[in-house]
């Protein structure tokens, strides 16, 4: 090989090297978390249907109030939207009627983090999974999103991104969500991630007739902010049961993993074969 | 020394005079022959412009329409299906089809197989406007438009994400075919000497270029993978991306077969001699080439099935909507592909590249809107609107316009020849005809010596 065609494949192993640096650098950034979670835990047991919560997150995030006293919505399973980030389903189960309150999970290590691609979603300090004014609208968090949670304001030239936030801007000035604090039957409680484990542990040891053993969100997709626990089995109140115990970022990281080295052995390995055939042709 | 100094900046000044206006009489040129060049070559009334024209004016005015009214004024895109046919269809199909571009390039610049050189130019040429449009399709589908750029002003940059390399790959592949292209251009504005010095990158652009390639190709697969509980089992794979890489290098050289094929028909007095002696030749290369990548694609779609046990999702209307793509879009093209480069058949060739351009799209399109959410019922189900097929036919519409514009004018299908100095014809009296590159004078020298 001539100097020239050496300091070529240098520098394309070089510039390789920078750009995919960029790429993994703080790939998993979002691991390492100083404060502690906080989390909610939904009693499905106690809670009594009122929508309440509907009406204290409508009011509080400036969305259309609904009217709680109308009782038809329990016909049809509801979705959130982007005009509602938290609904309330009724489900008939052999232990009579159960009320699911629904909303953003929360996760620990979030898919729609590890989706975006400017970072306009972030998981806080704090816990709560947010959304800010950066984002390109491209969706690919509600591409990836195992609950389906990120809505996008489709009627707007220039939309955003809606879910439940967790109130984040009511958790740093040290108060509760906007839901929890409006429960009448304490159906919600608010807390760090660990006590929240620990209370609903406690009841499911103290009323095991009420409870079945299992605490819904403590392993699944690596833990969410939302922890639920039910006298049914979650299949039967419309939790998803089929998304496994592995964080979802975790999904993109053999991919991810592959990009540096993919730049940086290509060109070389590319270049090579270009000198290799070209003496052998000559 | 006050002398000398005053008269060296008056003949700086000169000379800076006269550079500019040298200049001046350059850019003047060029803007006549530009003016020139712009007028529309051969018939105008022809049944290609006739349909398509239509299609881009009603095109042009629904992506402006939902541009100001937002997304939902003209796409069916919906909170249950997010992503519709600009990035489902002109971006999960259009890429793979580019794909003739770096497969091609590797072959030529990199391996040396000279016998692809007549085609590299116009693969290319198609390699960058289907990326340049799918761009423009891109930021059709942004529900934030304004804000496409922040991933690459850094506001902020959203390094985890696999779509954040998806794009950095996209612009920057964009870059790199535009380098490879450039020689042509500047060839075609006659400047030899930038055309020497671009060509002299070509190289280092195809190399990573192709790495890049390799990377956005399998990208676009990667983004589904935290799709896992949306999408069929059948389709979902650890192995995504490489089969998206796989599938990308047989998808590229069908749609060179077919481009080829038109061309051929259209353009032929625009190819030089030697493409067209050695037509025959390509296109059997192509078709042995395609079928070697598809089977070897065949092959790892089979183990992805193997390792993720998916036999037992089989016996359902899914399984054999999957075998109709895996062995009727994909083994029987690689099949065909042998059996017409075995009997130099065209016909057969141009069939299987048809039907490996179908598998692609039936591929891409299941894994973004018909094996995704499966469970959701059809009445939900997302369908592309008229407004979004017309938008979508339209961009594919300009890009043809644009290639063949490009194709009528510069030296796209030439064989760049080694350079020669300029042939210096002399009239040689002694022997009564004419002889180049100074033949004449070798000659008297060797007369005297005799
Ligand atoms: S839609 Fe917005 S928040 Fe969601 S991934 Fe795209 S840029 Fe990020």
């Amino acid at each position: 090989m001539k100097r020239r065609e050496f300091l070529k494949v240098a520098l394309s192993t070089l510039s390789a090297l920078s750009i995919s640096g960029l790429s993994t650098k703080k790939a998993m950034g979002f691991y390492a978390c100083p404060k502690e979670f906080h989390a909610v835990l939904v009693d499905t047991t106690r809670c009594i249907g009122c929508r309440s919560c509907e009406v204290a997150c409508a009011d509080s995030h400036g969305l259309l109030i609904p009217d709680p006293e109308d009782k038809t919505v329990f016909k049809t399973l509801r979705k959130t939207d982007e005009k509602r980030l938290t609904v309330v389903n009724r489900f008939e189960t052999e232990k009579g009627e159960v009320y699911v309150k629904t909303q953003c999970m929360h996760c620990c290590q979030p898919a729609c983090v590890a989706a975006c691609l400017v970072k306009a979603m972030k998981k806080r300090e704090e816990g709560p999974v947010t959304w800010s004014e950066n984002c390109m609208g491209c969706r690919y968090c509600m591409v990836s999103c195992p609950f389906d949670m990120p809505k996008f304001e489709y009627d707007k030239a220039f939309g955003r991104i809606v879910k439940c936030d967790m109130c984040y801007g009511r958790i740093i000035k040290g108060k509760v969500p906007a839901c929890v604090e409006a429960c009448p039957s304490e159906a919600l409680t608010f807390g760090t991630r660990r006590d929240i484990l620990n209370e609903a542990k406690r009841r499911i040891y103290t009323k095991p007739d009420t409870y079945i053993p299992y605490i819904y969100g403590e392993k699944e997709v690596a833990g969410t902010g939302f922890l639920y626990i039910s006298s049914v089995p979650f299949e039967k109140i419309g939790l998803p049961t089929n998304l496994g115990f592995k964080a979802y970022p975790e999904f993109t990281v053999p991919f991810l993993y592959s990009v540096p080295v993919i730049l940086i052995l290509w060109p070389a390995f590319l270049l090579g074969m270009h000198y290799a055939t070209k003496e052998g042709r000559k | 020394m006050d002398q000398i100094a005053r008269n060296t900046e008056k003949s700086w000044f000169l000379f800076l005079v006269f550079k500019l206006l040298h200049l001046g009489i350059h850019l003047f040129g060029f803007l006549i022959f530009l003016v020139r060049e712009l007028k529309p070559k051969g018939k105008i009334l022809t049944p290609f412009n006739v349909i398509t024209l239509p299609i881009i004016v009603a095109g042009a005015f629904f992506a402006v329409e939902h541009m100001f009214e937002g997304l939902s004024t003209g796409t069916n895109v919906s909170q249950e299906f997010p992503w519709g046919i600009f990035i489902g269809f002109n971006v999960m199909v259009g890429v793979p089809f580019a794909g003739g571009a770096y497969v091609l390039a590797f072959l030529v610049y990199v391996l040396n197989f000279e016998k692809f050189h007549p085609i590299v130019r116009a693969t290319v040429l198609n390699g960058f406007l289907a990326y340049a449009f799918y761009a423009s399709a891109i930021f059709l589908d942004l529900g934030r438009k304004w804000n496409i750029l922040n991933p690459i002003i850094g506001n902020e940059f959203g390094v985890n994400s696999i779509l954040f390399l998806v794009a950095w790959h996209f612009l920057l592949y964009m870059l790199a075919e535009l380098i490879e292209f450039s020689p042509t251009v500047a060839e075609w504005v006659g400047l030899e000497r930038l055309k020497k010095i671009l060509s002299s990158m070509t190289l280092g652009a195809c190399v990573f270029g192709i790495a890049l390639s390799t990377l956005h190709q399998s990208g676009l697969g990667g983004l589904f993978m935290m799709a896992k509980n949306k999408l069929h089992p059948l389709w979902y794979s650890e192995f995504i991306p490489m089969l998206f890489f796989a599938s990308s290098i047989p998808a590229g050289l069908s749609v060179v077969i077919v481009q080829e094929t038109i061309t051929r028909r259209f353009f032929s007095h625009r190819m030089s001699e030697s493409y067209l002696r050695n037509y025959d030749d390509i296109f059997i290369w192509l078709a042995r080439g395609a079928a070697l990548a598809l089977f070897v694609y065949f092959f790892l779609k089979v183990l992805a099935f193997i390792h993720e046990k998916s036999w037992v999702h089989l016996w359902s209307p899914w399984g054999a909507w999957f075998l109709f793509e895996v062995i009727g879009l994909v083994l029987v093209p690689s099949f065909l592909f042998h059996f017409g480069q075995a009997r130099r058949d065209r016909r057969i060739i141009l069939f299987a590249a048809i039907l490996t351009m179908l598998g692609i799209i039936v591929n891409r399109l299941n894994y973004s809107m018909i094996a995704f959410k499966w469970y959701v019922p059809f009445s939900e189900r997302y369908f592309p609107s008229l407004q979004e097929i017309t938008i979508t036919l339209a961009i594919i519409s300009t890009q043809l316009w644009i290639f063949r514009w490009v194709v009528n004018r510069m030296p796209v299908y030439e064989v760049p020849h080694v350079e020669e100095p300029e042939t210096e014809r002399t009239f040689v009296p002694e022997l009564g005809f004419t002889m180049a590159n100074g033949g004449e004078k070798i000659l008297k020298k060797n007369m005297k010596e005799v």
